[in-house]
């Protein structure tokens, strides 16, 4: 089927005909294939404040990618410009292949999304809830499918249980839910463990470990428990006044920074907005 | 598409489902006013031996139709604020038009259940007949619904420039233009420069065109027809005034707080 599709874009492709941008084009291709997310040069400016200064980066599929950084660094903006819901101001984001916000209604099909702070209609009943999103994701059989999520979690609420009655890491634990329904291929948590205990927090990590590994579920994630990130983050990138500070796997920021945890490297950058390595703070 | 639509229409219809204060609500405040100026036109009836009593009536019944087609579209994006549902609603599939087209659905249903309840308590009241309009009742009710509808549209885009600050707005845009839109007496009661004013307003048209049809006249098609036009031209200014605004809250990132100042 890619075969197909690729051929068929070659056929269409009057550069592609000489083999120098024949080589070049695949590679392209090739690496979007292995990329959910790219984001070329993306800048948000909110009145005279620039939120998002310029950043790049790639999320591999199957990857679990971290966004961090200290209260306003940019990475709710930044994902927020990611799901369309606040608009860029220059650069470009491709998900899955696809121009955002050009194709907009396409990629929220495709991808999902949760937060420790944003809840679902507590007016609601869990079932409800539930199946108005299913429907809402064109889900097969919503039922069945609130259900199955529903036991992934292990929320063993009733179903009639009023969504405003829940409490804090509930709600959390059904927002995840929500997220799940239309196996998303690329999931955005914004600080989803926030208000959960240590031991669903525990289970959320297992479960998204399980997502990544079953499903090859690309995840974008913020979160403050640098603990949380070394455990399950492939890669980090650490954002300070809508700029790329550092980037790397949990190591090799550690590494390059010299420092013992990402938790120090954490502060580093939310005290000095940038992380010398350690020859620059020695020689200082 | 209609996966998406009939989720948005279970959305608001579970909350009725639970709650009979909402139920009790959609009926409350028009029979209220019913009452009260049910029983004062019957009073002026008595002394000025007029039809005010049917004209009336009349207007409480309709206008509660535009004002229950208005408020389903215009306080949808509301509701999901109080319940801090609008991300993950932004963040769906679901377009705009379908989430419109969602609300005007349950609109259709509130507009019908207190017309219902109305026309039945007028019946019992004051022996006033909603199906003395004959055909014509259908014409008005679907134009009162498609205007409310309009409005409900600009409604939901001041909501989302201005977030929960807006709330009061949503309730009294109808209010707005309720003066001059003839609900309760004839064009001809209007100061003339107002008369012009007053019909660039849809509603203008449809209620005019009950007087005639409780005067005894037939279908008042060109009052109909003037209102659809004019329902259309709403209806595009609106619907573009919808667009950009989401265009621009999208810009400033108002999607994401609900309060806006």
């Amino acid at each position: 089927m890619l075969r197909i599709m690729r051929d068929s874009i070659y056929r269409g492709n009057h550069a592609a005909r000489s083999s120098r941008h024949t080589v070049s084009f695949e590679r392209d291709y090739n690496s979007s294939l292995m990329q959910s997310v790219i984001v070329h040069n993306l800048w948000k400016t909110f009145g005279t404040t620039a939120a998002v200064k310029g950043i790049s980066f790639t999320a591999d599929r199957g990857e679990i990618l971290g966004l961090l950084g200290p209260n306003g660094a940019g990475k709710t903006t930044t994902i927020h410009m990611l799901l369309g819901l606040t608009s860029h101001d220059q650069g470009t984001i491709s998900i899955l292949g696809l121009d955002m916000p050009k194709n907009r209604y396409s990629i929220l099909q495709r991808v999902n999304f949760a937060s420790a702070y944003v809840s679902l209609p507590g007016n609601l009943t869990i079932d409800e809830s539930l199946y108005v999103y299913a429907k809402l994701y064109n889900v097969r059989n919503p039922a069945q499918r609130a259900r199955e999520v529903l036991t992934e979690l292990e929320v063993d609420l009733p179903g009639t249980s009023l969504i405003g009655t829940l409490s804090a890491g509930q709600k959390t634990r059904l927002n995840l839910c929500k997220a799940l329904l239309n196996k998303p291929e690329v999931l955005f948590l914004d600080e989803p463990t926030a208000s959960l205990d240590p031991d669903i927090a525990i289970k959320v990590r297992e479960l998204l470990k399980k997502l990544r590994r079953n499903y090859g579920t690309t995840i974008i994630y913020t979160s403050h428990y640098m603990h949380e990130v070394e455990e399950l983050c492939d890669r980090a990138i650490f954002l300070a006044r809508g700029t790329i500070v550092t980037t790397g796997t949990p190591a090799e920021i550690r590494e390059r920074s010299k420092l013992n945890s990402l938790e120090e490297v954490f502060v580093t950058i939310a005290r000095n907005g940038e992380l010398r390595d350690q020859e620059d703070r020695e020689a200082q | 598409m209609i996966s998406r639509i009939v989720a948005m229409v279970l959305r608001y219809m579970f909350i009725y489902k639970r709650s009979g204060i909402r139920i009790a609500e959609l009926i409350f405040f028009p029979l209220m006013d019913l009452l009260v100026w049910g029983f004062v036109t019957l009073y002026l009836e008595q002394v000025t031996q007029s039809k005010a009593v049917l004209f009336m009536l009349g207007g409480i019944v309709l206008w509660d139709i535009f004002f229950r087609a208005q408020q389903a579209v215009g306080m949808s994006v509301l509701q999901e604020m109080w319940v801090g549902n609008t991300l993950n609603l932004f963040v769906s599939p679901i377009r705009p038009h379908e989430l419109i087209v969602s609300t005007a659905i349950v609109g259709f249903i509130r507009a019908s259940i207190t017309a219902t309840g109305l026309g039945i308590c007028a019946y019992t009241l004051y022996a006033f007949n909603m199906m003395d309009l004959g055909l014509a009742l259908f014409p008005l009710f679907g134009l009162l619904l498609f205007f409310g509808w309009t409005v409900g549209l600009f409604t939901s885009a001041l909501i989302l420039r201005y977030g929960e600050a807006a709330e009061s707005l949503a309730w009294i845009v109808p209010f707005l233009i309720q003066p001059f839109v003839a609900v309760f007496y004839p064009v001809s009661a209007l100061p003339a420069p107002l008369q012009t004013f007053a019909l660039i307003f849809p509603c203008t048209h449809i209620f005019e065109g009950m007087r005639e049809v409780l005067r005894g006249g037939g279908i008042p098609w060109p009052a109909m027809g003037a209102s659809f036009l004019l329902t259309l031209a709403w209806l595009c200014c609106t619907g573009t005034f919808f667009a950009r605004t989401l265009i621009y809250v999208r810009s400033k990132g108002y999607l994401t707080t609900a309060s806006r100042g």
